[in-house]
């Protein structure tokens, strides 16, 4: 007997969405695009920047009228809870807002900005129900404290009273969710909702929103660039590039059959915790199918590029003319380290855990309370003269925003040339020589030195802040976050290149990343910080294969794995966050040195704080 | 946000403190002897000297100053070298004046100004933002002493309706209060609509609407109180400039205002009455400064909370 056919619940033809521009002339975002969503189904949209996969969402919604942008061709047909089909993309704005809330609802990418800063959760949340089910303010609240509830938020009741800016970003997002299921949605769309967060509180989100997508039987559209998180939640996968579909299937078809060369080389992009778990060296990734050789670069003897001892920095918190200063953060605490000629050490750590610190306080963006730094053997530690010119020198740093890095009004060329004119390395024409060279061993034509920074991709763009880098020809390179805000594909180029550069000229890097797949990749060492403190450090097989310390363990079970068939359901995550590093001046951290587990691998065995 | 009140009042000492020092030498930077124009071309060196040592003006200069301070905690501003009043009661007698005009100009510009920029931002690229903003830019640029003159040709001389200058009864407010206020409304205006557009793009308004709040809502509730807390600011400095008396608009309305005082004080050399109007501004600033942290505050929960 045949089943009735099961009408989709959103079900998108010919969808094409434009945006006018200055010229008049409309750029268009998606084209032709058609998607199926059955009722109670996850489908994944997967793409890089710029391929239409977030716009799609804002057309389904409609608020991309509210964009700027304008649908330009197709249909939207929505099965509403009535059982009536209409289509969306003619909808009159004042049904469609009824249909916002109640039918499909929506999660943003950024926990931090998408809640109103001066309004308490409670009263968001109960908004949308007051709005839809119309019920009192007191009954929207007592609502909205089971909407807490339910989204795993501790203390529900004491929550609603509370602003935004008093949560961390996973409690906000938790929030978001909770306001968007609030009214029961019969199809929810995240847009990116954990790509701001930190691995560990992802893994907690990712699962969330799997339960209650089971309790509250919705449809789902997950809008994602990870593949590691498609793998995931998805059922069904979506491929976009360019505003246009690539391919679409059963989540296993697309890992394990990808039909299109495009997403092939997506998943060869991604990098899979533990495909370097056999190698003791970093290797870079395959390009153009053919394996690179590993990266035996490291130089012993002779002292290391750079050597931390006891590095310590506090930030003191609230000091006004009239109030003492009550608490301090303890940004890096006791943190020692040292960095080898030709070698990677990569610091991994959750957001607030101290590593960008770190990396500030060795060229002393942030001025150290204490501890020693010698670079190339000698102090550093008080710059004075000879010693900061060295530093200055021999001691880069790449940021993670590279349009942000980049002063907006200058050529690339000339914020590459900078640095060889304030150090007085060349002069005259040589100047726009090297930096030809330099933009051509970065990967880029040397005559794109005559552009401005908003004429480059964001690819192109943290390649120029390498150039520049390289430009005072230094010994160490610390690259904070470096790859982090980049499109996967572009990323795997980016790691590509800082692995060649130190094949060819023997550089040192301090690789900070919240990333452990990349720093896989890329790092012949690892250390491993929380609360301010390095709870693990040694070669970067053994922490990762044998990992001796609690919260490396805990890092690395978060990340997600790119294969659907080891979808992570029960690893025994909790519900708990990482506490603060803010503390009472009388209340300083417990500090001891790490203790040997093997050869070069050392592990706190104090209590750190929260729950290690 | 007891404790945080009580902070910011202690803060306003050191200010006042650093402001009467401040003034004191700055007044006395002035060129021109002040005993020399009250005593008259034709007075002898005697009598200059007879002058100045009655005003204290033959003693170091740290004494005078001491003195001067000691004066200002208990309340004794001294005399007008012009006058020979007390000064307190100089500038008590144009303080309300200039106090009224202000306030009757503020509000109706606030309201004018505000709401102008809200409709712009709601109507942004439209025609009836262009009109606003063309009305806001000639608002701010037309010079106050002609928009003054014109008002009083159209409504006094022309039509007769409202008196041409002076001060008591209402209609004498209507027209000065006016010209004053039109540079602020257009300024507030600007601001206002500026705030809103950028409020208008965040991320939270994004999300207001996709959870199906209406359009006035979205913005009511989302963004105007968010684009409040600039347009607070800036209303607050117009308020202090407004109160440090309008020169052109009490001149051309024959207004007896603090503006004038000062002109008058200043090519006098009174130095009691310039010290003691700049510390009057002072003051006023301090307090709306005050005022508009504290507005700030109840907005903005982020700064009651720390």
């Amino acid at each position: 007997m045949q089943a009735e056919p099961v009408l989709p619940l959103l079900d998108i033809a010919g969808l094409s969405v434009a945006f006018a521009n200055d010229r008049g002339d409309d750029f268009t975002a998606v084209r032709g695009l058609d998607l199926v969503v059955a009722e109670g189904e996850t489908l994944a949209v997967v793409g890089e920047s710029g391929s239409g996969k977030s716009v799609t969402a804002m057309a389904v919604t409609r608020l991309i009228d509210n964009a700027g942008g304008r649908i330009t061709g197709g249909t939207i047909r929505f099965r509403d809870r009535s059982g009536a089909v209409r289509d969306l993309a003619r909808e009159p704005a004042a049904d469609m807002r009824r249909l916002r809330g109640p039918e499909i609802a929506m999660v943003f990418q950024e926990p931090m900005t998408s809640l109103n800063p001066v309004l308490t959760v409670g009263d968001q949340i109960a908004e949308a129900i007051e709005l839809h089910q119309r019920l009192s303010h007191q009954a929207a609240r007592e609502e909205a404290r089971r909407m807490l509830e339910r989204v795993r938020i501790p203390e529900a009741a004491r929550q609603l009273d509370r602003y935004p800016f008093q949560l961390s970003g996973g409690m906000r997002q938790r929030v978001m969710i909770a306001m968007a299921l609030s009214c029961r949605p019969r199809m929810l769309i995240a847009d990116e909702p954990t790509t701001a967060l930190d691995v560990t509180v992802q893994a907690q989100v990712l699962r969330l929103m799997r339960e209650l997508q089971r309790e509250f039987g919705m449809a789902m559209i997950f809008i994602t660039h990870d593949m590691g998180v498609v793998a995931e939640i998805a059922d069904r996968v979506l491929v976009m590039r360019a505003g246009e579909k690539v391919e679409e299937g059963d989540v296993f078809a697309i890992f394990e059959r990808p039909a299109a060369p495009y997403t092939r080389a997506l998943l060869a992009a991604v990098p899979a915790l533990g495909s370097l778990a056999h190698e003791s060296l970093p290797r870079a990734f395959p390009e153009n199918g053919r394996d690179l050789p590993p990266q035996d670069t490291v130089r012993e003897g002779g002292p290391p590029v750079l050597e931390v001892q006891d590095l310590t920095t506090r930030f003191d918190v609230a000091s006004g003319w009239f109030t003492r200063n009550k608490a301090r953060i303890h940004a890096v605490e006791h943190v020692s380290l040292e960095v080898r000629p030709g070698e990677t050490l990569g610091l991994v750590g959750e957001s607030g855990c101290g590593k960008s610190s770190t990396g500030r306080s060795v060229i002393r963006l942030e001025q150290p309370q204490a501890g020693a730094i010698r670079f190339e053997g000698s102090d550093v530690s008080v710059l004075r003269g000879d010693a900061e010119a060295r530093l200055r020198r021999g001691v880069q740093y790449v940021f993670q925003d590279p349009f942000a890095s980049l002063d907006p009004r200058l050529t690339v060329g000339f914020s590459i040339a900078e640095p060889i004119t304030t150090n007085r390395l060349l002069s005259g024409p040589a100047v726009e020589a090297r930096v030809g060279e330099l933009l051509r061993q970065v990967g880029l034509p040397p005559e794109h030195g005559r552009r401005y920074p908003h004429e480059l991709s964001g690819g192109q763009r943290q390649r120029v802040c390498i150039a520049r880098a390289l430009a005072s020809e230094p010994r160490l390179i610390i690259a904070d976050e470096a790859v982090a805000a980049l499109d996967v594909s572009i990323r795997a180029q980016v790691v590509n290149l800082l692995m060649a550069l130190q094949r060819e000229r023997g550089l040192a890097f301090l690789f900070i990343s919240h990333d452990m797949a990349v720093v896989e990749r890329i790092a012949h060492r690892v250390a491993v910080m929380y609360l301010g403190q390095i709870v693990e450090i040694g070669p970067r097989q053994a922490v990762m294969i044998d990992p001796q310390h609690a919260y490396t363990r805990r890092l690395l079970a978060a990340v997600p794995v790119p294969d659907p068939r080891q979808r992570g359901h029960e690893r025994g995550l909790d519900d708990s966050e990482v506490p603060s590093p803010l503390r009472r001046l009388d209340d300083p951290p417990q500090v001891a040195p790490l203790v040997q587990v093997g050869p070069d691998h050392y592990v706190a065995r104090h209590h750190v704080g929260g729950l290690y | 946000m007891l404790s945080y009140l009580l902070r910011r009042l202690l803060g306003v000492v050191p200010v006042l403190v650093a402001v009467s020092i401040f003034v004191f030498g700055f007044v006395r930077l002035l060129p021109g002897d002040p005993a020399r124009l009250m005593a008259g071309p034709e007075a002898s060196e005697a009598d200059v000297a007879a002058i100045r040592h009655d005003l204290s003006l033959d003693q170091p200069i740290w004494e005078q100053y001491g003195r001067y301070a000691r004066g200002l905690l208990t309340g004794d501003l001294g005399r007008s070298s012009r006058t020979r009043q007390p000064v307190a009661t100089e500038i008590g007698a144009r303080f309300m004046p200039t106090l009224w005009l202000t306030i009757f100009a503020m509000a109706w510009a606030t309201v004018a100004g505000m709401t102008t920029g809200v409709l712009s931002g709601v109507k942004r690229g439209r025609w009836q933002d262009q009109a606003a903003m063309v009305l806001a830019v000639s608002g701010i640029s037309f010079p106050s002493f002609w928009l003054g003159l014109l008002l009083i040709d159209l409504f006094s001389v022309r039509l007769g309706w409202l008196p041409t200058g002076g001060y008591g009864t209402w209609q004498h407010f209507v027209l000065p209060s006016l010209t004053l206020g039109v540079a602020v409304a257009a300024v507030l205006a600007r601001f206002t609509r500026s705030a809103f557009v950028e409020v208008a793009s965040e991320d939270f308004v994004r999300t207001a609407r996709a959870k199906g709040v209406p359009e006035r809502l979205v913005i009511l509730r989302h963004t105007l109180r968010n684009a409040l807390l600039p347009v607070i600011t800036m209303t607050g400095l117009q308020f202090g400039f407004l109160l440090g008396g309008a020169v052109v608009v009490e001149t051309v309305f024959a207004w007896p205002g603090l503006g004038r005082l000062l002109v008058d004080s200043v090519s006098y050399r009174d130095y009691p009455v310039i010290q003691a109007e700049i510390m009057l501004f002072s003051l006023e600033f301090v307090l709306i400064n005050l005022g508009v942290d504290l507005i700030y505050a109840v907005i903005n929960p982020e700064i009651r909370f720390r």
